[in-house]
């Protein structure tokens, strides 16, 4: 069925008309469409095609012509309203609000040439290429991606020390720039303490615990992991960053943390850091920690980290003093700190019900840092604890995926990750695993890590709680009991908010400490209490 | 002191460069901070050889790229393409000859030369009188007693098949600042045209009209009017709506203002000479090959720079699709002549459609066609959209080129000078492309133009030519 629509003196551009074209040819029943001005050559077309050339006779190219074949009446009505439509259709906007794109760093460099920080986050066999260029054009550098080799590493870091450019990374998941959350970070509030740490949850947990006393940071600067613990590389970085923070007058304290450094970087370290003049806190993981002097207190745990910056922060003038101020008898609650007894109290309740099989903790992590910290104190405390974390062989599982004894699983460990996102950002993985300990007769304590900021998943207590449900019925249907401990790390600005987070868990019976070191010193003492017997 | 340029970062808004993740950009932008995302490929498409390449050039090489490309700029930017008349091609092309035919793109033989140059290549012979009836002009196009050359070989460019035989007339365009010349066909309109590879009686009688009228005409009207400043207009079309390649429409009429006061001088039948206006108003294209033979003598002048990586050439013949290099002159890099992406004429649909063809591509060569999309709304629905997004292909051709043209200019973009001069470092680096507009020919000979788009010219092309520069210029 074959239709012609005339419209006289209206001119479109052949574009168009060609536009309108396609959009009726795409139509459902519709056989043959021309959108076309009234050439002497379209007219011949439309002839040769069928149409009835009478009524085009008189037409002339200032004429628009819709000639539309289509199985029926309703089509052609259709596809005709559908032709006008498409011939006064404004194209939509594609615009996004914000984000400006480009294709390479150099056009981005024009587009905004007051640029000052290049975050690269592409495939490691490209990413040291990419931040030699950003280096290269005067930008500092945080360089999320991994599988970086030590050689580019330490090239890059040679490069930015000579440039004065700070080099975040390799492997930086996280950091904070002048208040701005960089890769995986919260949202926390501005204040007079400066971090400098390796990367991802440790600094995530120290900078949202100085959120939660109130203190707040001015920068956070993530170094990657290899910085103090390699000493070729030599913690090029950290020095950097420490002499940067000295200089800043906005801040007033120094906080490093990190893994164990080499003894010779952190010689250099501890140097730069009672050069800065201003007061500073040291936390080695996994280290004792060592002597404090008047300005340099060196912390044992992440949470003791926050405190004494606190501390610093709010005019202590020594370490002396803030260790003081911190003591349990010191009247000084507001740092919102369950007292060893109390922890003991919440323990014995918790383990109350626990059936006779029920011996181990089981921890379960997403984020390393933070996996290492209850690690230390578990394996010291309960004699041995299992992990893909252990650097001793003898306390590596053969499986991680399965628990043996007590044991603390990093999760978000490459051996997990292979091919699948970080639990941080699918928490799916680790909603099993607690399913799989809920089923282990031996378990007597989980101990969960929920890490919040940007980058994380939108809902990480939302994500578990289902499993935790599922788990504490199967020990009740033993006769026993699960206790789940947790600690969130995170801001009440955060985009998953702590207090929500928080009730998400509680009303699911989690107990939830105000820190990873309690959560964990929590857990243990429960752990201990199963292997003394007690239910 | 060491930190000083940190510390600088610490006191400043915080304005970054994100390259990888969109969300950590889009995370700053949330939090109130400036990003830039960068949607980052890999590097020559991840080719290990082109990186290689990229690596060597930037630690070090025997000429300095930056100072040769400065010098091709600098000759390019001060071109001036100016019509001097109009001759015969026997007599002014270089090299031209009675059993010569010139076609468009790198060299090809007849055998792999596809359906529409293989019909514009018959009709140039039956309009030479070389043969009599198609089957003898096929015949003869096979024998090898005719020679083929490319048009970029004789100083001369041409559209779609490109086809130039010895009696054709000519248009001549001189660069005035360096002397050199560039010839280019005389536009035959839309519909049956040998370009498109028609070849029927009325295709050639077309072409013997425009030999015996219309280019002494529009010479002798040339004549009185004095040599034509192509830059200035050129300048002036992209302001009117045009950008030089597939819109031609102001620039035609700016022919016609330019030549009308002269022709009517002319001791000619008015007949004739209101044909030849009817003609010119007829044909939005007239002015392609105008722009084409300036584009073509602009570019010229920054050919064999020692250790320029401008690209000073591109081209197709329908079935590969060629480079030059400023600093590797006299080779070709092709690869594979592409689909256009576009939108096609009532009646036609990408069934009927031959692969990228002409030396049209020289306008995006010299900085112009589509890379000055943003200059032409009107014909913006060919890369699929709005005036936002021919603007964006302009923007993006601004990442891989060396300079912004000081006379061709984008009123939309605050009258920002067109991206001008193609570094082939950074096509590979980028893996943008340039962006060409062009006209789709009927894969059959003689059917003529089915519609019009966007083409993307073979990738390799780019990169065998960073590795042979690497090959004769890295450390």
């Amino acid at each position: 069925m074959k239709r012609i629509t005339v419209r006289k003196d209206s001119y479109y551009d052949s574009v168009f008309l060609m536009l309108a074209t396609r959009e009726l040819k795409k139509m459902q029943g519709v056989l043959e469409a021309v959108v076309a001005m009234a050439t002497p050559m379209n007219v011949d077309l439309l002839g040769d095609m069928g149409f009835d050339k009478s009524e085009l006779a008189a037409l002339t190219p200032n004429d628009l012509v819709v000639a539309i074949d289509a199985n029926d009446e309703k089509i052609l009505d259709a596809s005709l309203t559908e032709a006008f439509a498409a011939l006064k259709r404004k194209a939509a906007t594609s615009d996004e609000a914000g984000l400006v794109r480009t294709g390479s760093l150099s056009a981005a460099l024009k587009i905004d040439p007051k640029a000052m920080l290049a975050i690269i986050s592409v495939p490691g066999a490209y990413a040291a290429r990419e931040a030699r260029k950003a280096l290269e054009a005067g930008l500092h550098v945080m360089l999320f991606s991994d599988n970086v080799s030590l050689d580019d590493e330490i090239a890059l870091k040679k490069l930015a020390v000579s440039k004065g450019l700070l080099m975040m990374g390799p492997d930086c998941g996280t950091a904070i720039i002048n208040g701005k959350p960089l890769c995986f970070a919260n949202v926390v509030r501005r204040g007079p303490v400066g971090v400098v740490a390796a990367s991802g949850t440790g600094l995530q947990e120290v900078t949202s615990l100085l959120d939660h006393y109130g203190t707040g940071i001015t920068q956070a600067i993530g170094t990657g992991g290899r910085d103090l613990k390699n000493a070729a590389v030599g913690g090029r970085t950290s020095l950097l960053a420490i002499e940067a923070l000295a200089t800043d007058p906005a801040t007033k304290v120094i906080v490093v943390v990190s893994k164990p450094p080499a003894p010779e970087v952190a010689a250099k370290v501890v140097a730069a850091l009672k050069a800065s003049g201003k007061p500073a806190v040291a936390h080695f993981l996994g280290l004792p920690p060592g002597k404090d002097e008047p300005l340099l207190a060196y912390a044992s745990d992440l949470e003791e980290t926050a405190l004494l910056a606190a501390r610093f922060a709010e005019g202590d003038t020594n370490s002396f003093d803030a260790r003081a101020n911190l003591a349990d008898d010191s009247g000084n609650d507001r740092y919102n700190r369950p007292a060893p007894a109390q922890i003991r109290t919440i323990a014995d309740h918790e383990a109350r019900r626990l059936g006779p099989g029920q011996k181990y903790l089981r921890g379960l992590y997403t984020g390393g840092t933070l996996t290492d910290e209850s690690l230390f104190i578990a394996h010291r405390e309960l004699g041995g604890v299992f992990s893909n974390n252990q650097t001793d062989p003898a306390w590596v599982p053969a499986d991680p995926r399965v628990s043996t004894g007590h044991t603390i699983v990093d999760l978000g460990d490459d051996t997990f990750t292979a091919g699948k996102p970080h639990p941080m950002i699918d928490p799916a993985a680790r909603a099993e695993r607690i399913a799989q300990e809920g089923a282990d007769p031996e378990t007597a304590v989980i101990l969960l890590d929920v890490v919040l900021g940007h980058g994380s998943h939108a809902d990480p207590a939302g994500a578990c709680v289902e499993s935790v449900r599922k788990a504490r019925a199967l020990a009740e249907s033993r006769g026993g009991y699960l206790p789940v401990i947790a600690s969130v790390t995170g801001t009440y600005a955060d985009p998953q908010g702590y207090a929500a987070q928080v009730a998400t868990l509680e009303a699911e019976g989690v107990v939830v400490m105000p820190s990873n070191v309690r959560a964990a010193i929590l857990a243990i003492e429960i752990a201990k209490r199963a292997q003394g017997g007690r239910a | 002191m060491n930190a000083a340029k940190i510390v600088d970062l610490f006191s400043s808004e915080l304005r970054a460069i994100n390259l990888g993740l969109e969300s950590f950009a889009q995370t700053l932008i949330q939090e109130g901070a400036k990003a830039v995302q960068v949607d980052w490929r890999p590097p020559a498409g991840g080719d290990a050889k082109a990186i290689a390449a990229l690596d060597a050039l930037a630690a070090g090489t025997t000429v300095d790229i930056e100072k040769a490309n400065d010098e091709a700029i600098r000759r390019i930017q001060s071109a001036k393409p100016t019509v001097i008349g109009i001759g015969t091609a026997i007599d002014v092309v270089p090299g031209m000859a009675r059993d010569l035919i010139l076609h468009a793109g790198p060299p090809i033989t007849w055998e792999r030369m596809c359906g529409p140059m293989r019909g514009a290549v018959i009709g140039g012979i039956l309009y030479e009188g070389l043969a009599k009836t198609p089957e003898e002009a096929q015949a003869l196009a096979a024998s090898g007693k005719i020679r083929f050359d490319p048009c970029h070989h004789h100083d001369a460019v041409g559209p779609m098949a490109g086809i130039m035989t010895a009696s054709m007339p000519v248009w001549i365009i001189e660069n005035k600042t360096f002397g050199n010349r560039a010839y280019c066909t005389l536009n035959e309109g839309l519909g049956k045209v040998l370009r498109y590879g028609a070849n029927s009686a009325e295709v050639i009688d077309k072409l013997r009209w425009m030999r015996d009228e219309l280019a002494p005409i529009l010479a002798d009207a040339l004549a009185l009017h004095g040599p034509l400043d192509m830059k200035s207009i050129i300048a002036q079309v992209l302001q009117m709506g045009d950008e030089g390649h597939n819109r031609n429409r102001a620039g035609t009429s700016l022919i016609i203002r330019e030549l009308a006061p002269h022709m009517v001088l002319l001791d000619r039948p008015k007949e004739q000479l209101s044909k030849v206006l009817a003609f010119l108003n007829g044909n939005d294209h007239f002015f392609l090959n105008l722009t084409m033979p300036s584009a073509k003598c602009t570019v010229d002048a920054a050919a064999g720079i020692e250790g320029s990586t401008i690209i000073t050439t591109m081209a197709r013949n329908g079935t590969d699709f060629g480079i030059k290099l400023s600093g590797l002159p006299g080779r070709w890099f092709t690869g594979p002549a592409g689909i256009v992406d576009g939108l096609y004429l009532p009646g036609y649909g990408p069934e009927h459609a031959a692969r990228d063809i002409g030396d049209s591509v020289i306008t995006e060569t010299s900085g112009i066609g589509g890379f000055a999309m943003a200059a032409a709304p009107a014909i913006v629905k060919f890369v699929g959209g709005s005036p936002k997004d021919a603007i964006n292909v302009t923007l993006r051709m601004y990442e891989i080129t060396s300079a912004e043209n000081d006379a061709y200019q984008i009123p939309v973009l605050d009258f920002r000078g067109t991206p001008t001069g193609i570094d082939v470092r950074k096509v590979v680096e980028t893996g943008i492309l340039p962006a060409i507009n062009t006209g789709i020919a009927h894969k059959d000979p003689g059917v003529g133009m089915v519609g019009a788009g966007l083409v993307k010219p073979p990738e390799n092309a780019f990169r065998d030519a960073l590795v042979a520069f690497a090959e004769k210029y890295a450390k």
